[in-house]
């Protein structure tokens, strides 16, 4: 092994890694939801909108405490401003820089400096900033400022271990939003299934493509015609979209190939179970998951998702003796 | 940012025709920038030009960036309220603090002296106790003290280096002259700010500095790697050396991380570590991995719960018995707190002498030890003209201010010095000296110190400069951060 390769990572930096990596991209994709829902509100139901990205975030219960039933306005509060709502945007920034705080000893100062000053403006925002006219623009600074903490990242952090954690994280975290961001749409049109193949519809499924920055990469290999069926293969199949759920699946098991090869990492038990989401992706035709019911698969696909983070924390940031301590 | 500070860099401006230095005035103060020097090469007079070529406009704006920057670049440290935590810079002055070559080889030549005398006082009172039979220190002084540890008997640590790291206070009187005014052979602070100083300097007034050759400040992770790689057990060929932190919630965690940065070594907290069969490790992705020198941030009583404080869940159990057994190396050494405790500080001048039959370089602040009968005496005699402090206190608690005491004050020391002598000690009022400092009316004198660091393994070496810390209200003399005081960047010329 190479001197690099020798460099001991602590557990705890490569779990803030893991971390840091999966609240940024969560807020990314919160961005992105909030973004599509506010084109998803139709004439007459403003809430049902609104109330799916509430059920995807499965904060239906806390979301009623707070706020009783879900409305445009509280909903957009919920997640932008309620820094006690673990969940929010605000709390998601706070916990990422939570861990780069822990990780300032190993990232740029670049990464730091950029993820503190976003927490300083994301934790001002006020009810002013959420209003309706001014919330796509908004979105879209969020989703920048996450975009640019991961170009600065690419551009600036050491390609050691901790790069590959942090890799790790970002992958398994997009796989997972990328699910949620297509519930949302399984929600919306559950009940009425009249509006199916509709205009509206239609044009729904085009504003989702939007939302996940893949629309015209979805017309690439889609020239014409828009299907939810091709839409959903799509988002969840296809192997080179950035964001599909698959792709996501692959190059996380790649982190973890490279683990082992390059760090000697044990990597037996989260590679099973990651191989096992991806396998289940790969034998699917969407077709067959859409008839055994499209909410049932995601709601697997997540649930396998957090059996791999736990097979990694287990693995790497919990479970630290070895077999042979290397005295 | 405080809000001391933005009323400071949001006062209103001054009409643009005002010069900076207008109304400046230092009255009896030595000032660090305008009174007159030799062996300067010209320097002070030059960088007083350039200051004063610079509007109040101009000088508010950098000043605004440079602390905005600080900010930014997270350069702060924590202040815990009930409700939320608050990140604050360490105010940032944009005025140098600036010592001659001559100057500073006499400060350096000084703090080596003070430190080969603070290491073997340490070597001393931990195995022969030979200052205390001759009778130099008093007994009592020492092994009462409660940062005496007992556990440290008969230890011995490599090249006798008990304190790796030390800050030493250094003040300078109204005739110019330097003299200590505290040691800190714990885990002093500050020095991440004095790096950092240099690089917001270099960012916000470069034009300042132009031509003038300044000693470099760059060189003090390398340094400290060094000596913490020289005091690792022997036998190890590339140690592992780690910073030990109390972690994110430590006030002085940014310092932290930027030394295990400019070291590039791990910061581990407590947990990250663990002891087996006397090896100390650090947790791993690949399970344990062995540690052989630590730099820690934390102090004796709580490094180890097995030894001192029960409680603590900053330390690691088993640490103590490791470094015992000559395992790991710890900096600075356990029992340092001896040698830097006021009481202690009095008799500096002698322990100098008594193991380096030396003059002190630097001079301490004139101090009367009342436990003596003649310090009793005179102080007694002068009582409405000095400080009176306890000597096991710290924190500037039970202080009597003799100038600014009233009678009864006067009296109710006088009972107490007479009641038990031996607790007290007494110094003469310094006017320390001033430089000049951005205030919403322009520069005016404050009041200031200088913290130089000294790394010990082998040898010791001394960053060049320091930390100069200033007290922002006018008047004050009171420097700390927690109460209204700054820094600013501290230039070493070098000779021309």
């Amino acid at each position: 092994m190479s001197a690099l390769a020798a460099a001991p990572l602590l557990a705890r930096y490569a779990e803030s890694l893991f971390w840091m990596a999966r609240y940024l991209e969560r807020v990314e994709n919160l961005a992105r939801v909030i973004d599509v829902t506010q084109t998803f509100e139709s004439p007459g139901r403003p809430a049902q909108a609104w109330e799916s990205v509430v059920r995807i975030n499965a904060d239906e219960i806390p979301f009623r405490d707070r706020y009783g039933p879900p409305a445009p306005e509280t909903v957009r509060r919920f997640y932008l401003l309620d820094a006690d709502n673990p969940t929010s945007i605000p709390a998601a920034v706070s916990a990422a820089r939570r861990n780069a705080r822990t990780l300032r000893p190993l990232i740029s100062t670049e990464m730091w400096r950029q993820i503190n000053e976003f927490h300083g403006w994301v934790t001002a925002l006020s009810e002013d900033d959420i209003a309706p006219d001014r919330l796509s623009a908004l979105c879209t600074r969020i989703k920048e400022a996450v975009q640019l903490q991961t170009g600065i990242t690419e551009g600036t952090f050491f390609r050691d271990q901790g790069w590959l954690f942090l890799e790790l994280g970002r992958q398994i975290e997009r796989a997972d939003q990328t699910t949620r961001l297509l519930d949302i749409k399984y929600h919306l049109l559950l009940p009425s299934v009249a509006d199916v193949g509709s205009a509206l519809d239609l044009s729904q499924w085009h504003a989702l493509l939007r939302a996940a920055a893949g629309y015209h990469a979805y017309r690439r290999v889609h020239p014409r015609g828009l299907t939810p069926a091709s839409v959903a293969d799509f988002l969840l199949l296809n192997d080179a979209f950035p964001r599909s759920t698959l792709l996501c699946l692959r190059r996380a098991e790649g982190m973890l190939d490279s683990l082992r090869q390059r760090y000697g990492l044990n990597v037996a038990r989260p590679a099973e179970r990651l191989e096992e989401v991806r396998a289940g992706l790969e034998e699917r035709s969407i077709e067959r998951i859409i008839a055994g019911g499209l909410h049932e698969f995601l709601d697997w696909v997540q649930r396998m998702l957090i059996a791999v983070s736990a097979e990694i924390g287990n693995a790497f940031f919990r479970d630290w003796r070895p077999d042979t301590p290397s005295l | 940012m405080s809000t001391e500070l933005r009323a400071r860099l949001d006062a209103p401006a001054l009409a643009p025709s005002a010069g900076v230095f207008d109304g400046y005035d230092p009255g009896p103060y030595f000032c660090e920038l305008t009174t007159p020097r030799p062996g300067d090469g010209g320097a002070l007079a030059l960088i007083v030009r350039r200051l004063a070529a610079l509007s109040l406009e101009d000088f508010r704006r950098r000043t605004a960036q440079a602390e905005r920057d600080l900010f930014n670049l997270g350069i702060t440290f924590t202040v815990y309220t009930e409700a939320n935590a608050i990140d604050r810079i360490l105010p940032f002055d944009p005025v140098p603090r600036v010592l001659t070559a001559a100057e500073w080889r006499r400060l350096e030549a000084g703090v080596v002296q003070r430190v080969r005398a603070l290491n073997l006082f340490l070597h001393d009172v931990y195995h022969d106790q030979k200052i205390l039979k001759d009778g130099v220190v008093p007994a009592d002084l020492v092994l009462g003290n409660p940062n005496y540890r007992a556990e440290m008997r008969e230890f011995p640590v490599p090249f006798g280096t008990y304190v790796h790291i030390c800050g030493i206070d250094i003040v300078r009187d109204e005739g110019g002259t330097f003299r200590v005014l505290e040691d800190n052979a714990r885990t002093p602070s500050g020095v991440s700010y004095v790096i950092e100083n240099r690089h917001a300097m270099l960012r916000a007034f470069p034009d300042l500095m132009q031509g003038i050759t300044l000693r470099p400040v760059d060189g003090y992770g390398v340094r400290l790697l060094e000596a913490l790689c020289d005091i690792a057990p022997q036998g190890v060929d590339d140690p592992q050396v780690v910073l030990l932190s109390p972690g994110i919630y430590n006030s002085a965690y940014f310092e932290h991380v930027f030394l295990a940065r400019e070291m590039g070594v791990p910061l581990v907290e407590g947990a990250d570590l663990a002891v087996e069969n006397d090896r100390v490790f650090m947790r791993t992705t690949r399970g344990l991995s062995p540690v052989h020198a630590i730099y820690r941030r934390i102090d004796d009583t709580f490094l180890d719960p097995t030894v001192f404080r029960p409680d603590s869940l900053l330390g690691v159990p088993g640490l103590i018995g490791a470094w015992r057994k000559g395992n790991v190396a710890l900096a600075n050494a356990v029992g340092t707190g001896v040698a830097d405790d006021k009481a202690v500080y009095a008799y500096m001048p002698r322990i100098i002498r008594y193991y380096l039959a030396e003059e002190p370089i630097l001079a301490n602040v004139d101090t009367l030890i009342c436990r003596e009968p003649e310090g009793l005496a005179a102080t007694l005699a002068n009582l409405e003209r000095l400080v009176i402090k306890p000597v096991g206190e710290s924190g500037g608690y039970g202080i009597t201010i003799g100038p600014r005491a009233s009678k009864a004050e006067l009296e109710a020391a006088r009972a107490k010095l007479l009641a038990d002598p031996a607790n007290w000690i007494a110094q003469p009022m310094i006017g320390l000296s001033v430089a000049p400092t951005l205030t919403p009316d322009g520069l005016r004198p404050r009041h200031l110190d200088l913290r130089p660091y000294a790394i010990t393994g082998r040898d010791t070496w001394v960053l060049p400069g320091g930390l100069s810390r200033v007290a922002l209200k006018a008047g004050s003399l009171v420097v700390n951060s927690s109460q209204g005081g700054g820094s600013k960047d501290t230039w070493v010329l070098v000779d021309e």
